[in-house]
C-alpha cells in the first residue's frame, strides 16, 4: 500500500512543482516570482520528506531542515532587497 | 494501521501543496497569491513531516519532524509579512476586484508613517504633538 501511495505523492507533487514553475517564468512582477520560489522550496521539502520514507533513510530529514532554512533567508533578503529600491 | 495512517497523512500533505499550487497560477494578484501559498504550503509540509514522523516511529525522527515544523510554522508567517510588505511598497498593482485597500489612504510611502485617519478628533491622544521619531526610521 506504501509505495503505491508514494507514487502517487510523487506525481502530485510534481504537478504543484510544474505549476509553480509557471508562475515562476511568467512573472508578472518580482515579489510574485519570489512567492513562487518560496512555495518551490516548500513542495522539495514534502518531496525531501516522501524520499526519506520511500528509502528508509532518515537522516534525509536534516537535508529538509536546510532546504527550509535557505528558503527563508532567501525570502527575507529578496524582501530587503525589494524594499531597498530594485526599482531604481 | 501504521500504513493506513502514513498514506492519509502524505496524500493530505500533497493535496495541500496541489492546491497551493493551483492557487499560486489562478488566483488574480500578488497577496491572494502569497495567502495561498503560504498557507496551503506550510500545511501540506506539515503533514508531509507528519508522515514521515509516524513512518519511522523512531524518537530522533520524530524529534527532527516535529522541529521542521515548528520552524515551518515560525518561519512562513514571517517570511509572508516581509515579502508582502515589500510587494505593497514597490507599487505591485492589486486585483480590479479589489474593494478594501486600508493603507492607501492611511499609509504615507515616502515617509513610511501611518495614520489612524482619526489624529485631530477631541479624543486622540496624539493630537497636536509631534510624530514619533522611531516611526520615521526606513524599515
Amino acid at each position: 500500500m506504501i509505495p503505491l501511495v508514494i507514487n502517487i505523492v510523487y506525481f502530485l507533487l510534481s504537478l504543484a512543482l510544474l505549476l509553480a514553475f509557471i508562475r515562476l517564468t511568467r512573472g508578472p512582477s518580482l515579489p510574485d516570482r519570489v512567492v513562487a520560489l518560496e512555495l518551490i522550496a516548500s513542495i522539495v521539502v514534502g518531496f525531501v520528506g516522501v524520499h526519506a520514507i520511500d528509502t528508509g533513510i532518515s537522516s534525509l530529514l536534516d537535508v529538509a531542515i536546510v532546504i527550509a532554512l535557505t528558503a527563508f533567508l532567501a525570502a527575507i533578503g529578496f524582501a530587503r532587497f525589494l524594499e531597498r529600491g530594485a526599482q531604481e | 494501521m501504521t500504513d493506513i495512517i502514513v498514506s492519509i497523512l502524505l496524500l493530505a500533505g500533497a493535496g495541500f501543496m496541489l492546491l497551493a499550487a493551483v492557487g499560486i497560477v489562478r488566483l488574480p494578484d500578488f497577496p491572494t497569491r502569497m495567502h495561498a501559498t503560504t498557507k496551503a504550503g506550510a500545511m501540506g509540509a506539515i503533514f508531509t513531516m507528519g508522515g514521515v514522523a509516524f513512518f519511522f516511529a523512531d524518537g530522533i525522527v520524530f524529534a527532527r519532524a516535529f522541529a521542521i515544523v515548528v520552524f515551518i510554522l515560525i518561519t512562513s508567517p514571517i517570511a509572508a509579512h516581509v515579502i508582502g510588505r515589500a510587494g505593497y511598497f514597490i507599487g505591485t498593482p492589486l486585483w480590479s476586484g479589489t474593494i478594501k485597500d486600508e493603507l492607501r489612504d492611511n499609509y504615507d510611502s515616502q515617509t513610511h508613517t501611518l495614520k489612524s485617519g482619526y489624529e485631530d478628533s477631541p479624543e486622540s491622544a496624539t493630537r497636536a504633538s509631534e510624530p514619533d521619531p522611531d516611526r520615521d526610521r526606513d524599515f
